[in-house]
C-alpha cells in the first residue's frame, strides 16, 4: 500500500518551505481555504510542491499545482499520484 | 526651486554595534568589530579577518514567512528598515502607497543563500534548488522585500556600483523626492561573508592578509596593506522637507549635495575623478570647502588609493585644513553599506557635537591630512562630506548638513 499524504504532512511541508503567516492559524479548519488566503503565493506553492515531489518520489507539474488551490485539492492530487505510482 | 531632501530616520546594523545606539556608543569608545571569521572556517583562505555582526537572530525580528526566502543581507536590511521607519515616526500603513519608494544599493547580492542553492544543484540536482533562489540572490531583492513588507509602491530600484553605490542610492532617492515622491527608504546593507562571497572578494586583490585585527586595516598609514571586509550598513528614511514638516517630524539633517565621477582609463596619466566629485558635490550643495566641518574618508588602505584620496582632499580643502575620519576602521569596509553608515554617523556627529575616531592608524605625515586619532574629537559639526569609491573607477561624494544650519 502506498504512503498516504495527509493534512499534517502538508502543514509540515508548508512550514518548512515557506513559513507561516502570523495572521493565519494553520492548525484551524483550513482544508477548503484558498492557499492565497492562507498567505501562500505561487512561489511558496512551487517550493512546497518541489519538496513534496522529493519526499514522496512523485511528479507534480506546474499546471497541477496551480489548479490545486486549496489544501484539500492538493492532498487529493498527491494521493492520486501516489496510488498511480504503485 | 526644488524641494530639499531631509533624513528623518536611521537604522544601523554594524559589526561593532547592532542598532543605532549600540553602534554609536561602540564607535565613540573606539570599539572594533573586526576579528577572525566565525561564520565559516577561514583557515584555507589567504584573508581570515572580517567585521561580522554578532547576535543577530532574524527569527526574533521577522515573520517566519520571510525566513526561507531571504539571504542574511536581506534580513538585516528588513530589520534596519523597520528600525529606521520607527525612528522616523512614519507609519507606512497611514501613507499613500505610491508616495513611498525604496531605493537601496547592493554590491554582490545574496551570496550565502546563492551558495547554499548552488551546492544543492551540484550535489543533489536541480529539483533540490529552492524556488526562492529566483530572487533571493538578486541585487534588487532588499529594495523589493522592504517595499513588500511596508506596502511601498512608489519609485523604487537598486544601485550597483560597489562601495560608491551607497551614496548613489541616496542620490537617486533625492532625485525621486525632487520629482514629487514624499518619502524614499534608502541606504544599503551588504553582507557576503561566506566562502563563495569571500573568494569573489579575494579576486579584488585588496583584502588584508594580516592575522592581527588591530593592524589589519590601516588606511593612510605607511603600513597599509589592504582592507578588512565587513557586513552591515544603514537604512535611512529620506523625505521632502515639506512632507517632514507637515507631519512634525524630527529631522537629522539634509542631503545637501552630491556628485559622481568616473576615473579615466588606467595608464592614461589623467587625474583621477575624485577631486572633481568633491568639487561638484560642494557646488551642488551651494557650499565651499570652508563650510565643511569633517570628511568621512573612503579609506581604501591601498597605498596608491590612499594617496589619491589624500591628494583630492588637499586639493579641495588645503593640507591639514579639515578634520578627516574613518570610523570604518572599526567595522571594515562594508561595500555598498559603508557610505550610508557614514551618513548616519555624520548625522549623529552633528547631533552630539563629536567626530568619531579613526582607530589603530598612525597617519603617514606625507599625506598631509588632519586625521582624527584614536579618541573622538569634540567640536561643532554642522556639515560633513562622505566619500565612497567603488572598484574600477566609481567616485561618489555626498555633502550633508544639520537641520539647524
Amino acid at each position: 500500500m502506498a504512503a498516504q499524504f495527509t493534512l499534517k504532512d502538508l502543514k509540515r511541508i508548508l512550514r518548512e518551505a515557506a513559513g507561516e503567516d502570523e495572521s493565519v492559524d494553520l492548525d484551524g479548519d483550513i482544508l477548503s481555504s484558498g492557499f492565497e488566503e492562507l498567505g501562500y503565493e505561487s512561489l511558496a506553492l512551487l517550493e512546497a510542491g518541489s519538496r513534496i515531489e522529493r519526499e514522496y518520489g512523485i511528479k507534480l507539474d506546474d499546471e497541477t499545482l496551480s489548479e490545486a488551490v486549496t489544501p484539500e485539492a492538493l492532498i487529493k492530487v498527491v494521493n492520486d499520484r501516489l496510488a498511480a505510482s504503485i | 526651486m526644488s524641494t530639499s531632501t531631509v533624513v528623518t530616520g536611521l537604522g544601523v546594523a554594524a559589526p561593532n554595534g547592532l542598532g543605532t545606539q549600540d553602534f554609536w556608543t561602540a564607535t565613540l569608545n573606539g570599539k572594533s568589530g573586526l576579528g577572525r571569521i566565525r561564520s565559516f572556517t577561514p583557515d584555507s583562505y589567504p584573508a581570515r579577518l572580517a567585521g561580522e555582526i554578532d547576535g543577530f537572530d532574524a527569527k526574533e525580528h521577522l515573520p517566519s514567512r520571510l525566513i526561507p526566502q531571504t539571504d542574511r543581507m536581506t534580513r538585516l536590511a528588513l530589520v534596519a528598515a523597520d528600525w529606521a521607519l520607527t525612528d522616523s515616526g512614519v507609519v507606512p500603513d497611514e501613507m499613500p502607497a505610491f508616495d513611498m519608494g525604496v531605493i537601496t544599493a547592493s554590491s554582490s547580492g545574496g551570496f550565502e543563500f546563492g551558495q547554499n542553492e548552488l551546492r544543492k544543484l551540484w550535489n543533489l540536482g536541480s529539483e533540490h534548488v529552492s524556488a526562492y533562489q529566483s530572487f533571493a540572490w538578486f541585487y534588487a531583492v532588499n529594495s523589493g522585500q522592504i517595499s513588500i513588507r511596508n506596502g511601498m509602491k512608489g519609485p523604487s530600484g537598486v544601485m550597483v556600483s560597489d562601495q560608491a553605490g551607497g551614496l548613489d542610492a541616496v542620490a537617486q532617492a533625492r532625485r525621486q523626492i525632487r520629482k514629487g515622491t514624499n518619502l524614499v527608504v534608502t541606504g544599503s546593507i551588504d553582507a557576503s561573508i561566506c566562502p563563495w562571497g569571500w573568494v569573489a572578494q579575494l579576486a579584488s586583490g585588496r583584502l588584508s592578509t594580516a592575522e592581527d585585527a588591530e593592524t589589519a586595516y590601516l588606511p593612510f598609514d605607511r603600513r597599509s596593506g589592504g582592507h578588512v571586509p565587513g557586513e552591515g550598513g544603514a537604512i535611512l528614511v529620506t523625505e521632502s522637507a515639506e512632507s517632514a514638516r507637515e507631519r512634525g517630524a524630527r529631522t537629522y539633517g539634509e542631503v545637501a549635495g552630491y556628485a559622481a565621477t568616473f576615473d579615466p582609463r588606467p595608464g592614461s596619466g589623467r587625474e583621477p575623478g575624485l577631486r572633481r566629485a568633491m568639487e561638484f558635490a560642494l557646488a551642488d550643495a551651494g557650499m565651499t570647502a570652508g563650510d565643511v566641518d569633517v570628511v568621512f574618508a573612503d579609506a581604501a588602505a591601498i597605498p596608491e588609493l590612499d594617496r589619491i584620496e589624500a591628494e583630492a582632499i588637499n586639493a579641495v580643502f588645503g593640507r591639514e585644513s579639515v578634520p578627516v575620519t574613518a570610523p570604518k576602521t572599526m567595522t571594515g569596509r562594508l561595500y555598498s553599506g559603508a557610505a550610508p553608515l557614514d551618513l548616519a554617523t555624520a548625522f549623529l556627529s552633528m547631533k552630539q557635537g563629536v567626530v568619531p575616531p579613526t582607530v589603530n592608524v598612525n597617519a603617514d605625515p606625507g599625506h598631509g591630512l588632519d586625521l582624527v586619532g584614536p579618541e573622538p574629537r569634540t567640536m561643532p559639526v554642522r556639515s560633513a562630506m562622505v566619500v565612497a569609491r567603488g572598484h574600477a573607477g566609481f567616485n561618489s561624494v555626498m555633502v550633508v548638513r544639520s537641520a539647524e544650519s
